[in-house]
């Protein structure tokens, strides 16, 4: 089995968390799917464990996104192949923290990007 | 000389004050956790430089911290970014589990009179154990209490609580169904106290293997059963550690009393404008001297006619007096919550409060006058105070 190197864009309350600026980079065993990148993460980052997907059932908490190529992949299976520009490191997955509004000057480059993705225009924003 | 550290959980980060024993200059730092709701943060009585935090986001779920400098660092136990021999960090110190073997995860009542499953949500109050720096207990939303050994980096819950035979008729209170209160016995290590909103208040006497609703003498207008054996919404209860099995309890309504350790209540409100409210204190010295933060009603939150009042009572209750001597008499409209008040030990004791509108307040003398340490921080959800030789 190999890894691909794969690019993850992770809210800002999670950095500061984890102690990580901008992306985080991680190796991930490949097919590449949502589950091996989280399972990859929270053993790279073990704080992390919990606040992106339940402890138990790993289940997504409810108030967090995955998006990647302006796709929301928040209801793939986590067993689905992640979009190839992902595996590829060309794009970032993106978890985003749920957002309502405003033009978020001073968002992350994450809530931006996924914001301005067509899944979650909206109008007035 | 002594010196007073002031523990503030906020909605959007935690705060440490500290004062000399005049208390009368204050250094604030913070915020800590910035953006984050610190429901409670609380120092060992063993070491006091550990200090345990609850900090909270309905987006990203539980998160404890620990400092062992008396908060000048911190750090998620068990989440360090390093890889030892053992390989990486457990990063566990967030997981409260159900223990579904020892006791089956049943269904609570829901707000609409359903059953709902139980699911945690959130850590309310964190208690360290009065001998063990390392030991430390947890009481969580969707009401349970559970339990660490070892410095918070792991949790176990003490499934004979949630597993009492009640737990069905349990509900949540407006703020969800939580255990907001836990007490220790400073003379019997294994008898502990614990409130719930709204099933009331239970007590173990072998070190939390085992609990007995102790809601005799409640009354609350909305249950239809006066006697039942739980159901109350318990605000808060409060113990000197100088008279243990002498309790005080602010109910949704009425501030109650208990001489028997909870077996039996009764009401001690006197002459309180409103006996609504949530928090509760008593005096490090005076085990009669209790206070209480007086709010209007249920449907309204704040203080009567805008005068901000916590009232003591020398007489461990029915005669009441208000201290208002620096709190404001007009315009105010706070609320004061549950773990929001507390007291220190110096010879003259002091008394903290916090609230809704950011305030923290300092009484250095008693309750005679106060002061406000800081007025602007975020809606105040927990005070805590440590008193460092």
């Amino acid at each position: 089995m190999s890894n691909a190197t794969i690019r993850l864009e992770i809210p800002h309350h999670l950095r500061t968390l984890a102690q990580v600026n901008g992306e985080v980079t991680l190796k991930v065993p490949t097919p590449v799917t949502l589950r091996r990148v989280l399972d990859v993460l929270e053993t790279r980052y073990p704080v992390l464990r919990g606040t992106i997907r339940d402890h138990g059932t790993l289940q997504r908490r409810p108030f967090l996104r995955f998006f990647a190529c302006s796709e929301d992949l928040s209801h793939n299976s986590p067993d689905d192949l992640l979009p190839q520009a992902v595996a590829d490191g060309r794009e970032p997955l993106l978890i985003v923290g749920a957002i309502a509004g405003g033009t978020g000057r001073l968002a992350s480059r994450g809530a931006r990007r996924a914001r301005d993705s067509s899944f979650v225009r909206r109008r007035g924003d | 000389m002594s010196k007073v550290r002031v523990l503030a959980g906020t909605r959007k980060g935690a705060f440490i004050l500290t004062a000399d024993g005049k208390r009368d200059t204050w250094d604030v730092s913070g915020p800590f956790f910035a953006g984050w709701e610190i429901y409670h943060m609380k120092g060992s009585p063993v070491n006091p430089d550990r200090i345990y935090v609850s900090q909270t986001s309905g987006w990203f779920g539980q998160i404890i911290q620990c400092s062992d400098d008396g908060g000048k660092s911190w750090y998620a136990p068990g989440g360090g970014l390093q890889k030892s021999p053992q390989g990486w960090p457990s990063g566990e110190s967030n997981r409260f589990v159900y223990d579904a073997a020892a006791a089956p995860l049943t269904t609570h009542q829901w707000y609409d009179g359903t059953q709902h499953p139980w699911e945690f949500k959130r850590v309310w109050h964190l208690e360290p154990s009065l001998t063990d720096a390392e030991a430390v207990y947890a009481g969580v939303e969707d009401a349970a209490i559970f339990h660490s050994k070892d410095g918070a980096h792991s949790w176990q819950e003490l499934p004979g609580l949630r597993g009492h035979g009640t737990g069905p008729a349990w509900q949540p209170g407006a703020g969800g169904m939580c255990l907001h209160t836990i007490v220790l016995d400073p003379k019997d290590a294994n008898r502990i106290y614990i409130a719930i909103s709204a099933a009331g208040a239970f007590r173990s006497d072998d070190g939390g293997q085992s609990w007995k609703p102790i809601n005799k003498g409640l009354r609350s207008q909305f249950l239809p059963d006066q006697d039942t054996e739980v159901g109350h919404c318990v605000h808060h209860i409060a113990m000197s550690p100088r008279r243990p099995g002498v309790l005080f309890m602010q109910k949704h309504w009425d501030v109650m009393r208990s001489d028997d350790a909870g077996d039996n209540w009764r009401e001690v409100s006197g002459n309180l404008p409103t006996d609504f409210g949530f928090a509760i204190d008593v005096h490090a010295h005076e085990p009669e001297t209790i206070y209480v933060a007086p709010i209007k009603s249920d449907s309204e939150h704040f203080p009567l006619d805008g005068k901000l009042q916590v009232w003591r009572s020398k007489t461990g209750g029915n005669e009441w007096e208000a201290l208002t001597n620096g709190l404001p008499q007009k315009d105010c409209y706070v609320n004061v919550l549950r773990d929001a008040m507390a007291i220190d030990t110096l010879d003259d004791c002091g008394v903290y409060f916090g609230t809704t509108g950011g305030q923290v307040y300092v009484s250095p003398n008693g309750g005679d006058t106060w002061k406000p340490i800081v007025s602007h921080l975020p809606p105040v959800l927990s005070v805590e105070v440590q008193t460092i030789a």
